[in-house]
């Protein structure tokens, strides 16, 4: 199928305008060795119908039937009803970056507003209009540090998750970038020391940590200051209906990965990632901001601001690349949020508190099942198994219940990771328990 | 008919609509011992008090959010022909597919026996990429072209290191987006600017001129930035390749040639491809996008990691790659996107992509034969492609700019195209159309820009004053940036 609407006299008259014998032809001024001479190896094109069963035909391929039980950065949280509804509006949905101002009002407001609760969340005044994910936030972040303060060395707590400090390390090898890992303690807490020595460019802890477990981010920014370095966050929004926010702790830069914020699963992809500063750093912050003003006529209005930072205006010295960046799962976080409201929020994370306590006693009752790091823990906890932990990752999967991923280095290193979110039941927790009883008297 | 109707009024911020005690969400019933936070998390700093969201009931968040949409413009509601964008209708399956429970609900760290049917769609989506691009090998993660052009220029760099040949600048034109030269200085080169020619063309003179022994690669967009065909790109290719250096081809412009010509076969051994934009994933109003990389043999044992591997009829990640330069994304890239992707290869199919790339390029010739004659191409030297530029230079004389042009252009109905880009072309106006507008709307767009054109002559305040039409006047950028106002604060409304 197509999806442009020519007839066939169309076509032939709109060649004759631009006075072209055939289609071919408008390639025709591309070099011999530049042109391909046959048809794309590609299937043949089919129906909307044909499409989508074979669409299903993948997706039926994939199990997601289990219950969630998984973690690492993506929970099974409930989307509300409304979401969909209102992302999908095509005013929104087939717009782009509101270059134009006038007739991009929506969007740009909606970006504001956005920008606000992240604020709130995040506990500092500025941030952007969104990046890609909460691992690329987090180098982004160390970018703006190592600007601020001259240094390249960064101190990467090891409880910081696996996949973010690979994708630190890959954005810092280019600029000579020295990353180091930080090990936790068996408290699963990540040790609170910073050299003073003047090259450490920022510090990165997860609050809670890739294990489940609460920081003490106070303390952390105290050091980190103490050193001359920046204190960077990677913030589990959640977590704000409970703990104090990263930003009143004193952290300097506060990211996160936006999947728990109305984004569902979607095997990690699309979601975003959020970045909120001080008002010192604003010309530091990657990507785009949206500011209020007036327009000629005296009325409020929003445009993208402080363009001057942005690749498409100071190309090599922009503060980072990012163009496109995911603006329709930032207006996705922000409905879930007005969605949840402050009590909304608080009482989200105290059910998943309550229901994550629930779940770790009736596992950690089963015989040689135990908690790896006896830290306080929100809605994660890592549990060791007496068995590969992989194989048992996967058996479980086959009897319906995912949990995961497996803990990839430090103290911890083979225990599993396992989530409840405010709809894990007290059901399903008991089904966990007897299946995991069982895999492991099989993998055992 | 104008673009956004009469004015709306003002609509508040969500924080102005909130009232203390009220909210629309519910959450199933706490039916395990309720915790003690303090109790529970002990020597753990709690929230003095909740965060301070706004409370609104259901149907608030759905009329701000309805009356939001009302002040926005998308394809759906009208033409978009913005410049480098590739602004074509999304075909609602792609959506659709995406939206299948098997994608849909799976988990990004569910084991591989879990994830078959998304890990084979990627490893069928990389053969098609590797086809259309004439090159072998993929990787998905970057989750927007920027990060496709910035993982690319990592895999030259990892390349010459590999060979203990670190290099230390990439060439860019000077005509190129801005996220070239941003993405080569995040990689760690100094970035050299190729002049463009009088015809619009990279000045191959020059170039030959610039590459030495320090130069790591070439970043280039074909059709370029102007929207013309680097026929010498042979020549380009072999300046390039004597002198051990890389070819890196910005998939910006993908939409002109795609089924029509293959980087591969230009010399190119790295291109991102912005999926989104070609292979048409709504762009909601900023992303997301996909940048996916796809790359010669040469380069493919630097890949990011893992990539997807094929063991007799199990799909696996494979994460052990001694070379790879690493991850780039925290799970496994905007797959959502890449599924939509897909979906949209699947629909049109070979023949239908070439005749995609062909309309595009119709449409694009269609257009400037009717508005050249108000406003001249930037270089008329050349057939344009997907796209045009031409100068609004001469209404100056009238004390009228292109961006009033483009205020005048939203009045009339129409949402203007690109502006001040690509900037080798004074006072530019970039237009691209893309293959799904009808003939009929190629030709109200056209009167629309020429009657602009005439009207600037005529009566220059008309356009000095638009829009007029809109929620909105035009505002106050300096104001913004001075007065950074980039929250909402309780006595700003």
């Amino acid at each position: 199928m197509e999806f442009a609407p020519h007839t066939d006299a169309d076509i032939e008259a709109m060649l004759a305008a631009v006075g072209v014998a055939d289609l071919d032809a408008l390639f025709d001024h591309l070099p011999a060795e530049a042109r391909l001479d046959r048809p794309l190896d590609l299937p043949p094109g089919r129906s909307e119908d044909e499409v989508l069963r074979a669409l299903a035909d993948h997706a039926a391929r994939n199990v997601t039937g289990t219950v969630c039980f998984a973690g690492g950065g993506a929970y099974d949280h409930y989307v509300p009803a409304l979401l969909p509804a209102i992302i999908g509006r095509g005013e929104f949905l087939t717009s782009y970056t509101p270059y134009q101002p006038e007739v991009s009002q929506g969007i740009l407001q909606a970006i504001f507003e956005y920008q606000t609760v992240i604020s709130e969340l995040t506990g500092l005044p500025v941030s952007n209009a969104s990046l890609y994910d909460g691992a690329s936030a987090v180098a982004e972040a160390v970018s703006m540090a190592a600007a601020a303060t001259r240094r390249s060395r960064v101190l990467l707590s090891q409880a910081l998750d696996a996949p973010t400090r690979q994708v630190v390390r890959t954005y810092g090898h280019p600029l000579g970038r020295v990353v180091e890992d930080l090990p936790y303690g068996p408290d699963g807490r990540t040790p609170v020391a910073v050299p003073d020595d003047g090259t450490v460019a920022a510090v990165v802890v997860q609050q809670p940590n890739a294990l489940g477990v609460v920081e003490d981010v106070r303390a952390w920014a105290d050091a980190a200051h103490a050193a001359g370095a920046q204190l960077i966050v990677k913030w589990e929004p959640t977590a704000a209906g409970l703990l104090a926010t990263p930003g009143a702790q004193g952290a300097d830069l506060v990211v996160g990965e936006g999947q728990p914020l109305g984004q569902g699963l979607a095997y990690g992809g699309p979601t975003f990632g959020f970045l909120a500063c001080g008002q010192d750093q604003v010309r530091r912050l990657p990507g785009r901001i949206v500011g209020e003003t007036v327009d000629v006529r005296g009325n409020r209005g929003y445009v993208m601001t402080l363009r001057a930072r942005e690749q498409d205006i100071r190309r090599e010295r922009a503060t980072s690349n990012i163009c496109t960046n995911q603006t329709l799962c930032a207006l996705a976080g922000l409905i879930h949020l007005t969605w949840l409201g402050p009590r909304g929020l608080q009482e989200l994370a105290r059910h998943c508190l309550a229901r994550a306590r629930h779940a770790a006693d009736r596992l950690t009752r089963i015989d040689g099942v135990d908690l790896a790091v006896d830290g306080p823990f929100l809605k994660e906890f890592a549990l060791r198994v007496p068995a590969d932990p992989h194989a048992v990752v996967r058996a479980l999967s086959g009897e319906g219940w995912l949990v995961g991923p497996v803990v990839p280095d430090g103290l911890a290193a083979g225990a599993v990771l396992v989530a409840t979110t405010e709809r894990r039941t007290p059901a399903q927790v008991e089904g966990l328990a007897d299946a995991l009883d069982r895999v492991l008297k099989e993998v055992g | 008919m104008p673009l956004m109707g009469p004015p709306h009024a003002d609509e508040p911020t969500a924080f102005a609509h909130s009232r203390p005690g009220r909210r629309a969400s519910s959450l199933p019933v706490l039916d395990v011992p309720e915790v003690d936070p303090a109790g529970a998390l002990p020597g753990v700093e709690l929230a003095d008090a909740p965060i301070a969201l706004p409370e609104l009931g259901e149907l608030d968040v759905v009329r701000h959010l309805t009356r939001l949409s009302q002040r926005n413009h998308g394809i759906d509601a009208g033409f978009y022909p913005l410049g480098s964008c590739s602004m074509k209708y999304n075909p609602r399956v792609a959506d659709a597919a995406a939206a299948l429970p098997g994608f849909r609900d799976l988990h990004p760290w569910a084991p591989d026996s879990a994830a078959q049917g998304t890990l084979g769609l990627l490893w069928d989506l990389e053969r098609w990429l590797a086809e259309l691009t004439g090159l072998s090998a993929a990787s998905f993660q970057p989750a927007a072209g920027a990060q496709g052009e910035l993982t690319g220029l990592m895999l030259i760099r990892a390349y010459h290191e590999d060979r203990g040949d670190a290099r230390r600048t990439i060439i860019v034109p000077d005509s190129a987006h801005g996220t070239n030269p941003a993405s080569a200085a995040m990689c760690g080169y100094d970035v050299v600017t190729v002049p463009s020619g009088p015809d619009g063309l990279v000045d191959v003179d020059a170039l030959e001129g610039l590459v030495d022994g320090q130069t790591a690669g070439l970043m280039l967009t074909n059709p370029n930035t102007v929207g013309v065909f680097e026929v010498e790109i042979a020549r380009i290719s072999s300046i390039l390749r004597a002198a051990g250096a890389l070819l890196y081809y910005d998939g910006a412009n993908f939409n002109a040639i795609c089924g029509r010509a293959r980087p591969g076969d230009m010399g190119f051994d790295v291109v991102h491809l912005n999926v989104h934009k070609t292979f048409a994933t709504p762009h909601g109003g900023g992303g997301p996008g996909a940048g996916p990389v796809v790359v010669s043999d040469r380069l493919a044992p630097y890949l990011p990691g893992p990539v997807v591997a094929l063991d007799g009829e199990t799909y696996r990640w494979d994460a052990d790659r001694p070379k790879s330069i690493g991850r780039l994304h925290g799970f496994h890239g905007n797959v959502g996107v890449l599924v939509r992707a897909y979906a949209f290869l699947l629909a049109l199919g070979g023949d239908g992509l070439a005749q995609m790339s062909a309309k595009a390029v119709l449409n694009a010739n269609y257009v400037a034969a009717q508005v050249t004659g108000s406003l001249p191409l930037g270089f008329p030297q050349h057939r344009p492609m997907h796209e045009f530029v031409v100068t609004g230079a001469s209404l100056r004389a009238h004390g009228v700019r292109v961006t009033d042009l483009c205020k005048r252009l939203i009045d009339l109905g129409f949402h203007p195209p690109t502006n001040y880009f690509p900037l080798i072309v004074d006072e530019a106006l970039m237009v691209e159309p893309t293959e799904t507008e009808s003939r009929e709307t190629l030709d109200a767009f056209a009167a629309a820009l020429n009657q602009a054109v005439a009207e600037a002559g005529t009566d220059p305040d008309l356009l000095r004053a638009a829009p007029t039409t809109t929620p909105v006047g035009r505002l106050d950028e300096a104001l913004a940036a001075r007065r950074l106002r980039v929250r909402w604060q309780p006595d700003g409304g």
